[in-house]
């Protein structure tokens, strides 16, 4: 902390003497010159629309019908909640998010724990193991669909069912497809758990092992009192990061299943675009949905840009 | 390294100079088996990782039929036919016509593959658009957004201003919204505004969404770049702009290259909003990557193909970032790894 320390010590204050008599901005101008063109295109793409279908939400309207949106107060909301099949899309959100995310912070910690330690070509492993995160969901869960086959994809076949006819259909069971959903997003996620929890491990100081050592603490108690918790943060922050994308999951649902077999994998966001996009474009009735939503994420985003700030600071 | 001359050294010292410290409960023949199991399990796991990448490049080499065989094929001679079938479109050909393409000696790979299954190519297909639009749409979007956030990133940075956290705060807060929330009021925007289906309706969009993530990458980057350097340059009678476009850019280049990258990957691999905003002309290749049909049914080597277009790049950048990466998926708050 000396850096910091000589660096307050040694800086001059902001505004420091300019040769005078050349034309030149001043601070605030700049600051207003190179802010003011990002906080006017999110105003504009995000903002703005957000507005407007918050007061679409309160009114009966479809954009492929030529009459002007009717107020019709709180109507669409009430429809929603007493809507069962709007339940169920939220409990099949839940469920995916709680199995997905859970799998992943197991296979990410676990991962993060085998590599931990140094060895040659380590880092390649690292590497090699991430590069699922760095893919295009859609197509990731394109080429699942062809994994998955019952009869030609070779998941069947790696897991030992080697018969055709007496496999396992994924996509096309209820609970199996709402399995193979989870999978494809552990397969692609937990790297990203792995490189969070590798961040944690790498910062413990090697001394506290050393002492635990000494004292001949056993290997899991020097686990779970001296892993576990200097992890913990970093977990934290991964668990809730992915629980957000889970909550979101769009791209490898509409790719695997498109919501069926029925609606046993229809999550929110799928549930969001057939209601806004499809058949009627109900887009009144879709912008509430939106907008219990929204509440919802910034509920949990809240919870994470909190735990983010702390990590910036600490 | 400074390397201390055996001569300096006092009697007793080691014979080299120790640059590793042993812990103490890492010495002995146990750690070591268990550090070696542990890399063996590690490989082991990254290559049952891979193996559905592995599976989808081969299945873009495979024949029609080598894909779609049960029991899987591993072994078949590679073949081209996946993406030619991928970038042609095509159709049946009559038995006459079929015999005066053979006597054609101009043909091209994928005509000679088509005419190989009875059929003659008869242009190129839409694929082919959708590539180009997604190029061109992630190409001016990234510019954009990465453009714009340099700016801001380092105006957040090096000024002092009001309500700071709360304006960092609504940045990231619009990357956390889902894209179909937000696509409702924009595809009704844009239909009044006719930019429903185009490529600047699109590259708006795109650049508004990576904006908010690549000011926080970007400000932890500049952050990092210590202000004397500027001081110092604004008291040689250099002005703000002047300093900033000296020193500070050239310093935050890795920042910016990391960050660009970051931001082409998300436009690049980008599906709820292609998929909702546009349907023609400005359609990119995610949304049509699973909708692949050839003469008859799945082609599924086709798709392989066109995924495998869509991997090769996140794989090269996986490993071009590899020390980055942490930062990108992080928003730029987690910088040790």
């Amino acid at each position: 902390m000396s850096q910091a320390a000589t660096e307050r010590l040694t800086a001059p204050p902001a505004t420091t003497a300019r040769k005078s008599g050349r034309r030149h901005l001043s601070d605030r101008q700049i600051l207003m010159l190179f802010i003011l063109p990002t906080v006017t295109l999110l105003i504009l793409m995000n903002l703005f629309p957000l507005i407007y279908s918050l007061y679409l939400s309160f009114t009966d309207f479809s954009v492929i019908s030529s009459t002007a949106p009717v107020w019709v107060g709180l109507d669409n909301y009430v429809q929603l909640v007493n809507d069962p099949d709007i339940w169920h899309n939220f409990a099949t959100t839940g469920r995916f998010a709680l199995l997905s995310v859970g799998l992943e912070t197991v296979i990410g910690f676990g991962l993060a724990l085998l590599l931990r330690n140094k060895f040659r070509g380590s880092g390649i492993v690292t590497t090699l193991i991430l590069i699922p995160m760095m893919l295009s969901p859609i197509v990731v869960a394109t080429f699942w669909k062809l994994i998955f086959n019952p009869s030609y994809g070779i998941f069947n076949y790696l897991i030992g069912f080697t018969n055709p006819n007496t496999a396992p259909e994924w996509l096309g069971e209820g609970n199996l497809a709402m399995w193979a959903i989870v999978i494809v997003d552990a397969w692609m996620w937990s790297p990203f758990v792995m490189l969070l929890c590798l961040a944690g491990l790498s910062a413990i100081p090697d001394y506290l092992y050393e002492a635990a050592s000494i004292d001949r603490a056993s290997a899991w108690f020097q686990f779970r009192r001296i892993t576990l918790p200097q992890v913990m943060p970093l977990l934290l922050i991964a668990i809730l990061f992915r629980t957000i994308e889970a909550f979101k999951q769009f791209d490898l649902v509409m790719g695997l299943t498109g919501g069926g077999p029925g609606n046993a994998t229809e999550t929110v966001s799928v549930q969001l675009y057939q209601l806004a996009f499809q058949g009627q474009f109900n887009t009144g009735l879709s912008s509430a949905l939106a907008y219990i939503v929204l509440v919802v994420i910034i509920a949990i985003s809240n919870l994470l840009i909190r735990a983010l700030n702390r990590a910036r600071e600490g | 390294m400074a390397s201390v001359p055996q001569s300096y050294q006092s009697p007793g010292a080691p014979a080299k100079p120790v640059n590793v410290s042993i812990r103490v409960d890492k010495v002995g023949a146990r750690p070591r088996t268990i550090n070696a199991i542990r890399a063996v399990i590690a490989v082991i796991i990254a290559c049952i990782m891979l193996i559905p990448v592995v599976w989808m490049a081969m299945t873009a080499f495979k024949s029609r039929p080598e894909a779609v065989a049960a029991p899987p094929v591993v072994f078949f001679t590679p073949s081209l036919e996946g993406f030619a079938s991928l970038l042609t479109n095509r159709r049946q050909a009559t038995p006459a016509e079929l015999e005066a393409e053979r006597q054609r000696t101009d043909l091209s790979w994928a005509d000679e593959l088509a005419l190989r299954r009875g059929q003659i190519v008869i242009g190129e297909s839409d694929f082919v658009r959708q590539l180009i639009n997604s190029i061109i749409i992630t190409g001016v979007s990234t510019f954009l957004s990465v453009t714009l956030a340099v700016l801001s990133a380092y105006a957040f940075s090096r000024f002092p201003m009001p309500g700071k956290d709360d304006l960092m705060f609504f940045i990231l807060s619009q990357r956390m919204l889902p894209a179909v929330v937000v696509t409702i009021p924009i595809f009704l925007m844009y239909r009044s505004l006719g930019l429903q289906d185009t490529h600047i309706g699109m590259i708006l969009l795109y650049t508004a969404f990576n904006l908010s993530f690549a000011v926080w990458l970007l400000k932890g980057f500049i952050d990092e770049i210590p202000r004397e350097y500027e001081e110092a340059a604004l008291v040689d009678g250099y002005t703000r702009l002047q300093a900033f476009r000296k020193i500070v850019l050239p310093q935050a280049a890795t920042g910016i290259a990391a960050t660009t990258v970051f931001a082409a990957i998300f436009s690049w691999n980008e599906y709820a909003f292609a998929l909702m905003l546009t349907s023609n002309v400005a359609r990119t290749a995610p949304p049509s990557i699973p909708l692949v049909l050839g003469v008859g049914g799945i082609e599924w080597a086709a798709i392989a193909a066109g995924s495998l277009a869509f991997l090769i790049p996140a794989v090269l950048l996986t490993f071009a970032l590899r020390k980055h990466l942490l930062r990108g998926v992080t928003f730029g708050a987690i910088r040790k790894g």
